[in-house]
């Protein structure tokens, strides 16, 4: 089993620390703003920019996090032990009118993002969505373009990009695996 | 999960599962728009051969909830009051294709039959004095919420047990999830041999008081075909909930519909200790889950699509 890291710890620290100066570039009005992580790790790192950006601004921004399981396209086509884990979201706070930064660990096909972007709007109506991704990986299924990205990774269909949070997973880092392994 | 059509098929993780579920369903139902996109383009049947307000509201409101589509049957004002079979409106029902038929029947065994000439996945919403299912998952959802985990808590069920779907599923599935469960009503109420399903058994409500819950039962009058109790009157006196006998830390439960006055006194019906209003708000949720449950957590992909064909119902002519 080959990994080669293409994140280390210290490189994803100031990557999420260069995606928190970009946001708050792009968005002078902190008061607009919200940041919306998606299950499971994207939440995790929205709440790090969450922290990041309220040294940058000095301004707490509101924050929630997005279950997408309900709005996946496919449903029912996974036997039942590769069903995500269903988190309840959490969006306390008034989206309408707002500029919502989603997150997400990674972006691949888009359609979790499609998804995020449907369930989002059943909260409310949005003034512009943003999406902030620590990595894109390509091989897009859907119009979809990240506002700000962490690495560009170049990679296989066959290959697997592995995110690991220290809250989850006990380190910082990303990694990406050659192709799946073969019983061995 | 192919079809839910007895509690007692489910485990105790098989049971949190669900009700992890409704936990998220509670979420959606906070939202601006309390609806999701997660059973697009399915159907759902429901076919109620039974009087139901709460069961086949929430189970419609569950599906339209999802986003399925709703075709809902009531034997009144159907065929059936022209004769058809079960058999025949459940192969007219097929015809749409339902990926789930949710059946309320008053014959014990009736959502196992459709779940057998059917392709669909069978909820039993009630099946003669058999099993509710989904009462019992919407009740412990709702204990769940109020207490946190069942094990160890004593919960009485007082009342008509021998006439109740509800009795039995529930006392499977609050032992199931730890409880210890005490029933109580009068002799000829109470079917002989309950001991077995694990429960303590009593004639009194002398000893209420050692309840966590008291989880009142309908007097099914409707199904009573010889009378059981002297009078109602005279099962009041001895087997009426009411604020004297209901300590102010007990919690309180019914099914619905109530004969207030009868298992129960107003004034517990409208106390802060009952649960009623939550057990309809917690059967939404529930049910949402099950539907859920049913058809997008379960491996549909692989469950016989057509080759079946021989077990469906053949067509069986003679129009009205």
């Amino acid at each position: 089993m080959s990994e080669t890291v293409v994140l280390a710890h210290d490189d994803l620290r100031r990557t999420l620390r260069r995606i928190a100066h970009e946001i708050a570039e792009k968005n002078p009005d902190p008061g607009s703003l919200a940041i919306v992580g998606i299950h499971t790790r994207g939440a995790l790192l929205a709440r790090r920019l969450h922290a990041l950006l309220a040294e940058l601004t000095g301004a707490e921004l509101p924050i929630g996090d997005l279950d997408i399981s309900f709005y996946r396209d496919d449903l029912g086509a996974k036997s039942p032990a590769d069903q995500p884990v269903v988190h309840a979201s959490h969006i306390d706070f008034d989206i309408a009118g707002q500029t919502v930064v989603l997150i997400d660990d990674v972006l691949y096909t888009g359609r979790t993002v499609r998804a995020a972007i449907d369930a989002l709007f059943d909260y409310g109506r949005p003034q512009r969505v943003q999406l902030a991704v620590l990595c894109d990986r390509g091989h897009r299924e859907l119009p979809i373009r990240p506002d700000y990205v962490g690495k560009n990774l170049p990679t296989s269909r066959e290959q697997r990009v592995n995110v690991r949070l220290e809250e989850l997973d006990g380190a910082d880092e990303v990694t990406i695996s050659a192709a799946v392994e073969v019983g061995a | 999960m192919k079809h839910l059509l007895s509690i007692a098929q489910l485990s105790q993780a098989e049971i949190e599962a669900i009700l992890d579920r409704a936990e998220s369903f509670a979420e959606v139902g906070r939202r601006d728009i309390k609806k999701v996109p997660t059973l697009r383009g399915r159907t759902v049947a429901t076919l109620f051969y039974e009087a139901s307000t709460r069961t086949s509201s929430s189970f419609e409101l569950a599906a339209k909830r999802l986003s399925a589509d709703l075709v809902s049957v009531k034997a009144a004002g159907s065929s059936v009051d022209k004769g058809e079979s079960l058999k025949d409106t459940v192969a007219t029902l097929s015809a749409y294709e339902p990926a789930v038929i949710v059946i309320r029947h008053p014959h014990a065994g009736a959502a196992q039959l459709v779940a057998d000439w059917s392709d669909a996945a069978v909820v039993n919403a009630g099946d003669g004095k058999h099993e509710h299912p989904s009462q019992a998952l919407l009740d412990v959802y709702t204990l769940r919420r109020q207490m946190g985990a069942l094990e160890g808590k004593r919960i009485w069920i007082v009342g008509d047990v021998l006439h109740s779907r509800v009795a039995r599923s529930n006392l499977i599935a609050f032992r199931e999830m730890g409880a210890e469960i005490t029933v109580c009503g009068p002799p000829a109420l109470i079917p002989r041999g309950l001991e077995q399903l694990g429960c303590a058994v009593t004639h009194s409500l002398d000893d209420l008081g050692e309840a966590d819950v008291v989880y009142a039962l309908r007097l099914q009058r409707e199904r009573m075909r010889e009378s059981f109790v002297p009078s109602l009157r005279e099962y009041a006196t001895h087997f009426q909930i009411d604020g004297r006998r209901l300590g102010p830390r007990q919690l309180l439960m019914h099914p619905g519909p109530v004969n207030r006055g009868v298992e129960l006194s107003a004034e517990v019906i409208d106390s802060p200790q009952s649960l009623i209003a939550e057990q309809v708000a917690s059967g939404l949720v529930v049910r949402m889950a099950i539907l859920y449950e049913l058809l997008a957590a379960g491996d549909e992909g692989s469950a016989p699509a057509s080759g079946d064909d021989a077990s469906r119902p053949t067509p069986i002519g003679q129009p009205a």
